[in-house]
C-alpha cells in the first residue's frame, strides 16, 4: 500500500526528521489560507500516487497567497496519469543549495534491508542506478541488530557529505530506519533531502510503501488508503478475498492459485488470445466466491468469453462445480464459458456441469484454444 | 528415492488443532507420513486423530517426548514467525512453513536468524514437500504423483500440482517435489534444492518452475551452467503479467524493470535448460532428454 507524500512526511516528522512547514488542502481556498499562514513563497504539490508529478505540471511555486489560490485551483482540476488530484500539499518554499537521495528498502537477493544514498538527489533514483550506479552507495543492515551508528556514518562518508552535516544526517538516517521498521514499510524514501541555503537538512519530498501483509498490525493505515489508485473492480475483489488485476484483453480468467492463474493468462496469449484479467479465487471455491468472481470479471465490458480453470487438489472439483452452477443461476453470464476441472473428483464435477450451458475442456491447451475461439465468436 | 523427507521423517505439526492443521494432518497420515506429535500452546495433554497423535504445549517438549525431526507449520501469519523461531530453537533440522501472508520484515529477521542455526526452512507461503510413496509434508495432494526419478522444484502451488499431474499422465514419476513458496524472502531457494537434486543418486532429471519477480531463476541458471550435470527442464509463469502489480504471490512482481519472465527464460535457455512454453510440454521435454 502506497502512502501519499504528505502522509509519508507526517510520519517522518514523528521520527524527528525535519520537514518543511506546510499542510494539505482539498480546496483552493484552504490552500490560500495555508499560504497566508506560512507567509512568503510556497510550493503547491499535487497528491497523487504516481511518479512524474513535476513533469506533468503538478508541482508549482506560488509567490503570494492569491497566486497560491490560482495555482491550487488549476492543480486540483488536473488528472495526472489518469488519477484525479483531490488534495494538494502547500509547503513553504525552501532555498535549496544541494539535493541528496536517502532511502531504505528490502533487498530481496541479500535478504536484508538496504540503505541507499546518493549525492545526486532530486531525480529518479532508478535512472541514476542505470546511468551512473557508482553515484549510489548501499549499506546493508542486519535486521536482528538494527541500524548502527557506524553504518549511518558510512553512508554519510559514502556520498561525500561535508562533515558539518554528519550529526544531522545520522539523526535523520536513524529516524528513517525507525519509520521503516516500525511502520513495516517496504520502502521509506526521502528524495530530495536538501541542504538549504541556511545550512539545514530538510526532507522536501517523501514516499512510503507499506507491506500489505503487515497491515493487520497497523490499523492506522486502513483509513489512509487512497481508493483512486485502484480500479473499483480490484477494491470489490479484495472484499471477497479474491486476488484480481484488470488487464486489457477480452478473455476473462478465473483460476485457483496465483501461479496457475498467471500460466492460464500466458497460454491464452500463446494461442493468440488476450487475457482480460488475473484472478485467483484461492482455496475453497464456494458458490459465493465463484459468483463474486463472475460478477467482477463480467463487470469489464471488454470480456467476450470466460475461461474457468481449476485444479482440484485440496479443493474438490465437485464442490467447485456446484459453486459454478449456483453462481451461474445468480449471475446469468451472457458470454460463452469454457470450463476445465482437473484433479480430485474431476469426473463428478464434470457430470454436474454436463447439463449446464458451457464448453468443457480436458487439457490446458484445449481450454486455451477453446477460450480463444469463443472470444472471437468461432464457437 | 528422495531428498529432505522420506520414510524416516518423524513429523511434528505446529497448529495441529486448527482447521487447516487438522485437515491436512489427516491427509498426511492417510498418505503414510509418520506424524508423531502436534503442538498447540494451551492444549498440551490432549490427543487428536482418534487418540493417535499426542498434542504438546511447546515444540521443545514435543521433540523431547517423540524425537520429531521435521516440523510443518499451519498457524496464522501473525503467529507464524514465532512458530518458526520456536522450532529452530528446539533443534528441529527441517521446518516447513505453509502459512501465507507473513510480513516481509519478519521474514528477513527469521532468515538472518536461521542462517546462524543448523536448520533448514522451506517456505513460507508454500505447499510443502512430497516424496511419492514415502512421505508427504504439507498440502500437495498425494494421489497426483507417482514415485520416480524426476525432481521437481517450484515457487507455486496449484501450478505445481498441474505439472505433477501432467507427469503422472505420462507415467513419469517423481523423487521429491518441493514447493519453495511465493514470498520474496524464503528459507530455501532454487539453488539449495538444485544442489540437493544434483547430489541425490535417485534423481536423474529436474523440473524447475519459476515465475516473475526477484532474480532466483537467474541465479539458478548460473548454478545449472556451472555446477549441474543432470538435465533441467524449466517453465516460467507470468509472461503476460503487467509491471508493478503483485500477481497473487507477494514475491510475484516486476519491479524497476527487473524480474521479467523473458529475462528468466533467456537466462535458463543460455544455461542449457529446455524451457517449456506451457506446462503440458514438460513431459515431452523430459522424454527427449532421457533419449539423448
Amino acid at each position: 500500500m502506497k502512502l501519499h507524500e504528505y502522509q509519508s512526511k507526517q510520519i517522518f516528522a514523528r521520527y524527528g526528521i525535519p520537514i518543511p512547514k506546510g499542510r494539505v488542502a482539498s480546496t483552493a481556498q484552504e490552500a490560500k489560507q495555508i499560504a497566508e499562514e506560512l507567509g512568503g513563497k510556497v510550493v503547491i504539490k499535487s497528491q497523487v500516487l504516481v511518479g512524474g508529478r513535476g513533469k506533468a505540471g503538478g508541482i508549482r511555486l506560488a509567490k503570494t497567497p492569491t497566486e497560491a489560490e490560482e495555482v491550487a485551483t488549476q492543480i486540483l482540476s488536473m488528472e495526472i496519469k489518469g488519477l484525479p488530484v483531490r488534495k494538494v500539499l502547500v509547503d513553504e518554499a525552501a532555498n535549496i543549495s544541494s539535493e541528496i537521495y536517502l532511502g531504505i528498502t528490502n533487498d530481496r537477493a541479500a535478504r536484508k534491508p538496504v540503505i541507499m544514498a546518493s549525492s545526486a538527489g532530486g531525480v529518479d533514483i532508478e535512472e541514476v542506478a542505470q546511468v551512473s550506479p557508482e553515484k549510489i552507495i548501499k549499506v546493508h543492515v542486519d535486521p536482528l541488530l538494527g541500524l548502527r551508528d557506524y553504518q549511518a556514518r558510512d553512508v554519510a562518508a559514502g556520498i561525500d557529505l561535508a562533515r558539518e552535516y554528519w550529526k544531522s544526517f545520522i539523526s535523520i538516517t536513524h529516524g528513517l530506519w525507525k519509520a521503516y521498521t516500525e511502520c513495516d514499510a517496504t520502502l521509506a524514501e526521502i528524495n530530495p533531502l536538501v541542504i538549504t541555503a541556511e545550512n539545514q537538512l530538510v526532507a522536501l519530498d517523501g514516499k512510503m510503501i507499506i507491506d500489505d501483509n503487515a497491515l493487520f498490525r497497523h490499523p492506522e493505515f486502513s483509513e489512509m488508503r487512497d481508493l483512486d489508485a485502484e480500479a473499483p473492480s480490484e477494491i470489490e475483489a479484495r472484499k471477497y478475498g479474491l486476488s484480481y488485476i484488470k488487464l486489457d484483453g477480452d478473455i476473462g480468467c478465473m483460476v485457483n492459485g496465483a501461479g496457475l492463474a498467471m500460466t492460464t493468462m500466458d497460454i491464452i496469449k500463446l494461442f493468440g488470445g488476450n487475457p482480460a484479467n488475473f484472478l485467483d479465487i484461492g482455496g475453497g471455491a464456494n458458490a459465493d466466491k465463484v459468483a463474486a468472481a463472475f460478477r467482477i470479471i463480467l463487470s469489464d465490458p471488454n470480456v467476450r468469453a470466460v475461461l474457468l480453470n481449476v485444479f482440484g487438489g485440496i479443493t474438490r472439483c465437485d464442490e467447485v462445480a456446484n459453486g459454478i452452477v449456483a453462481a451461474m443461476q445468480e449471475v446469468k453470464p451472457k458470454v460463452p464459458l469454457v470450463v476445465r476441472l482437473v484433479g480430485t473428483n474431476a469426473e463428478e464435477g464434470q457430470e454436474i456441469l454436463a447439463n449446464a450451458q458451457m464448453i468443457t475442456a480436458e487439457t490446458l491447451v484445449d481450454a486455451a484454444q477453446k477460450a480463444v475461439a469463443a472470444s472471437k465468436g468461432e464457437l | 528415492m528422495s531428498i529432505l523427507i522420506d520414510k524416516n521423517t518423524r513429523l511434528l505439526v505446529q497448529g495441529i488443532t486448527g482447521n487447516e492443521g487438522m485437515f491436512h494432518t489427516r491427509q498426511m497420515v492417510a498418505y503414510g507420513t509418520n506424524v508423531v506429535a502436534g503442538v498447540t500452546p494451551g492444549k498440551g495433554g490432549e490427543w487428536v486423530l482418534d487418540g493417535k497423535i499426542p498434542v504438546f504445549d511447546s515444540v521443545r517438549i514435543a521433540v523431547e517426548a517423540t524425537g520429531a525431526n521435521t516440523s510443518v507449520i499451519f498457524v496464522p501469519a501473525r503467529f507464524a514467525t514465532d512458530a518458526i523461531f520456536e522450532a529452530a530453537d528446539a533443534g528441529i533440522p527441517l521446518i516447513v512453513c505453509i502459512t501465507e501472508g507473513i510480513p516481509v520484515q519478519d521474514m528477513m529477521c527469521v532468515r538472518n536468524y536461521l542462517d546462524q542455526k543448523k536448520c533448514r526452512l522451506v517456505g513460507p507461503n508454500c505447499p510443502g514437500l512430497l516424496s511419492p510413496g514415502q512421505s508427504k509434508v504439507g498440502i500437495i495432494p498425494g494421489d497426483i504423483s507417482i514415485p520416480g526419478n524426476v525432481g521437481v522444484v517450484s515457487r507455486s502451488g496449484t501450478l505445481t500440482y498441474e505439472v505433477l499431474y501432467a507427469l503422472k499422465l505420462h507415467r513419469i514419476g517423481v523423487s521429491t517435489c518441493i514447493g519453495i513458496g511465493g514470498d520474496p524472502i524464503n528459507g530455501t531457494n532454487f539453488i539449495d534444492v538444485l544442489a540437493m537434486f544434483e547430489d541425490d543418486p535417485h534423481t536423474d532429471q529436474v523440473v524447475l518452475i519459476g515465475e516473475i519477480g526477484g532474480s532466483d531463476e537467474e541465479k539458478a541458471a548460473e548454478f545449472i551452467a556451472s555446477r549441474m550435470t543432470k538435465p533441467v527442464v524449466g517453465f516460467i509463469a507470468g509472461q503476460t503479467a503487467p509491471p508493478g502489480k503483485r500477481m497473487g504471490h507477494a514475491g510475484a512482481i516486476i519491479e524497476g524493470g527487473s524480474g521479467l519472465a523473458k529475462d528468466k527464460i533467456r537466462a535458463l535457455q543460455d544455461a542449457g535448460v529446455k524451457v517449456a512454453r506451457h506446462p503440458e510440454e514438460i513431459p515431452a521435454l523430459l522424454s527427449t532428454l532421457s533419449m539423448d
